[in-house]
Parts: C-alpha cells; structure tokens; sequence
C-alpha cells in the first residue's frame, strides 16, 4: 500500500490512531502495540481552566475547550475513575422528541453531534439509530402524543404518528390486546432516535482530549473553591493538592450542591436514586427503544441481547448510588405486564446513579452568583443524550464569556424570572 | 425496602407512604416586600445535603398523616421521627 508520507493525518490513524488498519497490524503482532489510551498525569500547580467532574459532560466540555477555542493548558479533576458517575450508570436512550422550542434545538444539537461522534473522536461510540417507539395507553395519552408529534415537527425535529398494527408489527413481544393490562392505542416515532456505548462516550472524549494536550485527573476530589477578595475563583483544593485557576466548570451531577456550597452559593437541584436493570441475554428480540406514557417505564436491547431497562426514580433525596425495591417493583412489573414473555426472564444486574433534578427537568447551564465559576447540571434523568452540546456550550461560555445561542434560555436566572423550560410537565417522562 | 414509624400508626413499610421533600422551608412575605429572588429560592432552592435531611412524609396508606423524619441520605438510614407541631430535633452530621 502507498500513502503520502506528509499526510500526518493518515499516518497518525496508521500509527496511534484506531482503524481497521492498525487492528490488523496489532493482531499480527500480537496485539503488543497498543498504548494506554490517555496519559495518567501528575496535577501542574496552575491551569488557564478547571473541569470539576470526569464525566461524559466534562470530558465533553475539555474537549472542544481544547477542539474549538485552543484552550490545551487545562485539567479535568475526577474523584474517582473517569465515566464512574451517571455516564457509566445510565441506559443509554438518545433522542431529541422534546416539546418546547428551546428544548428541541439543545438536544436536536446533541444528537446531530452523536450522528457524527465516532469520526470526529476516532473512537467506536457505538451510535444505533435504531428508533425510539413511545406508546400511548389511553385516549388522553393519545391525544397527547398528537400534540406533542405537531410540536416536535413544528421544532423541525421529525417524528411520526403510529397505528396500533404498525406498533405490532415493529415490536412483537408487547402485548396489544384489548384485554391488555396497558392497552395500547397508538404511539409515535423518532427513527434518529436510539442508543450510543456508554464508556465508549466517555473514553472517547478522554482520549482526544488528551492527544490535545488536556491532563485528565482521576482520583483527585474536590474540596473546597477558593475565591479571591473580589470573590472570583482562584482555585480549588483538591485531595491531590492545591491547583490554581481562573476559570471553572461543575459538571458534577449529582454533588452539583455540595459544590456550590463550597463556593458560597445553593441550587435549585435535589439529589435523587435512579435505578437501571438488565436481564440474562436473550437473542435478537427488539430492534427499537420503546417508552411506555403511562407507566414511565422504558427498554432497548443491547447488542450483548440483555433487555436495558429503566423507569421513574425513588421518589426520596438520595446519594446511596442505589435504589429501593418499591421502585424497582413498580419497574419491573409495568415491564411483565406489558410484554407477558418478558415476565419470565431472570435480571443480571440492578444499580442505581445519583441524579441531580431540577423542578422543570430542564438542566442548568452558563454562569453562577461567582465569577469564573460556569455551571453544566440539572440535567437529572436525562442527560446522557446531551453530552456533545453539553460540552460544546459550557467550553463556549468559559472561552468566550458569553452563553452559547442554544444554552441561553437554560440559565439558572430562570428560577427567578419565572421563564421556566418545563418539559417535566410538557414531555412526560425524562431520559 | 425502607421500614418508617409512623407516629401514629407504628412502624410499616415504605410502600404505605410517600415523601414530601425538604421540612422547615419558611414562605417570606409578606408579598409585596420579597424579591424576585427571594421568591425563587423559596420556591425552588433546596439544601439538599449528602447527609442528614429533614424531610416531610405523608402516612398515605394509612391514617394519611403528615409527620417529620430525619434521614440520612447516604445509607436513607431514619435517625429520627417527630410531629408537625414538635421542634426540629438536633442531629449529628
Ligand atoms: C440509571 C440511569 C439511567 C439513565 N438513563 C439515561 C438515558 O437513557 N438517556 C439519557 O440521556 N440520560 C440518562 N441518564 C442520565 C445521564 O446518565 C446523566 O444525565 C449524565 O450521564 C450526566 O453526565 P455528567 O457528566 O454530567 O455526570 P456524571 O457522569 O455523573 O459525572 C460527574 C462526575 O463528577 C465526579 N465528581 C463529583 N464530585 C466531585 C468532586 N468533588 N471532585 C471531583 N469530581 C467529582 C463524579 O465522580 C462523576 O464521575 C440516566 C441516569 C441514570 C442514573
Ligand atoms: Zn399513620
């Protein structure tokens, strides 16, 4: 094979980079060549920015810190392992079928950046359009799901209406019915709709932020928020030692309170359990991500043939990163009831992540009451879909000082303005 | 499965009740005098701790009672239960 040789780019995804090339090549050698995929960094006493928070929206915003605004002397700080939060935890659902306006150009955003994240980062995310089906069990559902396809398509993101036998024909094993314990009177559609890996999102990020230049942290907790006399930010402490900076972004879900608490400041965010489970492998039996209105509850299939399955949270604050059988209960029998065959398939596994809720379960983004501190959070159940533009908007804000056009509307000033986003009401359930 | 002691009924399980979120929130008024940005924080600010929280519950299945716990939102271990009308009871952190 001939290639240029002053074309850095191919050779660098011949040498270091992933393709179908170098897998071959590491088979031959017997796979000895392949190098850990981000450097394990000691913390340098000052940074021009901070990333509190390893998850998949703070590996995002290091990234296109780096990518977009050539931010590269910059860290990401995690407490533990990089993707060991909610990204790691979650069921993995992308979609951008939102009913407000502002809503749908955030996640349509997000999504449009999933459709092309694999290239972009050179890593396998795993992104599956495979469709997301969600069904309405009444007339009233029905009529919301109405509602809510005219406003989706009106926000240019394209859903469809589907009939009862369309339903059937795409999902087999639900039970349609009419003696059905959840009857089902139509649905629609969103066929960008589907899934993405999970860790692949978030080592992903990790890796081509660090071949920009980013240190990326782990084992290294947050402590405190040090503020100069002026009150902004000068640095944080850390179990890793004192770092210094003046410019930081939370992107830590759950503990986003205990981290404004640090720096003088509360949030309107409650910390809740939500649970996620996942059944013995089963062959090929559901090729679409289906949400039930009426019960909350939702699953996918992962390409290991385990049923994904996730509903509503326990209804009491919690950081135990676990959940309590009532709501498990509730879970997992809308599941059995609805798909009979399902009833009999054993669980491997149960856990739970800490989600940081918000009243309107729209997230928080841009500036704080402290200057040099810039907030990603909120985005409680649902906000693995929107880590592309979760990271683009927040290393837009703290590169440029201004909010993002598509983050905007999601500023914390809304709690007190009133102009609330309130897709908990608007969009039935989250994730 | 979380076992609560009702006040008034006796210890049963979680699935007789349901929890009303954060206690002791005080409404600021009178109206014409709070800000906009008090009026938020009333509203929607929360303390939220990892740790010990005060929080109201509802004995929904039962004498349909509201009535206080403490409980630790790190193990959700109740460390203490008390009326509406009883003072908020001191805690270790
Ligand atoms: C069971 C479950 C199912 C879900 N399903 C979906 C779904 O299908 N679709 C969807 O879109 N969303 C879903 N979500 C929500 C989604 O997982 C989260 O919104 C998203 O992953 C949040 O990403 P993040 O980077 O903000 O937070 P995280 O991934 O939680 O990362 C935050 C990081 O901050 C670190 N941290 C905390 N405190 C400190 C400190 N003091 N110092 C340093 N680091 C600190 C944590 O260790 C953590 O790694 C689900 C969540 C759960 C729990
Ligand atoms: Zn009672």
């Amino acid at each position: 094979m001939s290639y240029r040789i002053s074309d850095w780019k191919i050779i660098w995804v011949l040498g270091v980079g992933y393709s179908g090339f170098r897998l071959i090549r590491e088979a031959l050698r017997g796979h000895r060549g392949w190098g850990p995929a981000w450097r394990s960094p000691e913390p340098k006493a000052r940074y021009d920015a901070l990333i509190v928070g390893g998850g998949g929206h703070g590996l995002a915003t290091a990234y296109y810190l780096a990518k977009n605004h050539g931010l590269t002397n910059i860290a990401v700080l995690e407490k533990g392992w990089i993707g060991g939060g909610n990204t790691g935890r979650n069921t993995t659902v992308i979609r951008s079928n939102y009913y407000y306006p502002e809503s749908a150009a955030l996640y349509d955003f997000s999504l449009k950046l999933y459709e092309n994240l694999a290239q972009e980062l050179n890593y396998n995310v795993m992104i599956s359009q495979r469709g997301m089906i969600t069904l309405a069990h009444s007339r009233h559902d029905l009529e919301g799901a109405h509602r809510w396809v005219g406003a989706m398509n009106a926000n240019g993101v394209e859903t469809r209406m589907l009939s009862v036998a369309e339903i059937k024909r795409r999902i087999p094993a639900l039970d349609v019915s009419p003696t059905a314990r959840y009857p089902v009177w139509g649905g629609f559609m969103q066929k960008r709709a589907g899934t993405g890996r999970h860790d692949a999102i978030a080592w992903g990020y990790a890796r081509a932020a660090d071949r920009l230049g980013v240190d990326i942290i782990q084992n290294c907790e947050v402590t405190g928020i040090d503020r100069g006399p002026d009150g902004a930010v000068t640095g944080v402490q850390t179990t890793r030692g004192a770092i210094a900076t003046s410019k930081i972004g939370l992107a830590v879900s759950g503990r986003s309170t205990a981290l404004a608490e640090m720096a003088g400041f509360r949030l309107p965010i409650t910390t809740y359990a939500l649970q996620a489970f996942v059944t013995e492998p089963l062959k090929p039996c559901l090729d679409v991500v289906v949400l039930s209105l009426s019960t909350g509850t939702y699953l996918s299939q992962s390409d290991k043939g385990g049923l994904v399955i996730g509903g509503g949270f326990d209804l009491y604050p919690s950081y135990a990163q676990r959940g309590n059988l009532p709501a498990a209960r509730r879970v997992l029998a809308a599941v059995a009831d609805q798909y009979p065959g399902f009833g009999r398939v054993r669980l491997l596994r149960q856990w739970a992540g800490a989600v940081d809720v918000v009243h309107d379960s729209s997230p928080i983004l841009g500036t704080s009451p402290v200057e040099g501190l810039y907030l990603n959070c909120g985005w409680g159940t649902g906000g693995f879909k929107a880590i592309p533009v979760g990271g683009t908007t927040l290393a837009h804000h703290m590169a440029t000082g201004r909010p993002h056009a598509v983050a905007a509307p999601f500023s914390l000033e809304r709690f007190s303005t009133g102009a609330l986003i309130d897709e908990a009401a608007a969009s039935g359930i989250p994730h | 499965m979380l076992r609560i002691t009702c006040p008034y009924c006796g210890p049963r399980d979680e699935l007789e009740f349901r929890c009303g979120g954060e206690a002791h929130i005080v409404r600021p008024g009178p109206p014409e005098t709070v800000s906009d940005e008090d009026w938020g924080a009333y509203l929607f600010q929360r303390q939220n701790p990892v740790g010990a929280h005060h929080e109201r519950w509802v004995h929904e299945g039962g004498c349909r009672q509201w009535f206080h716990l403490v409980r630790d939102t790190r193990t959700h271990e109740v460390i203490a239960v008390y009326k509406m009308d009883e003072p908020k009871p001191e805690v270790p952190e």
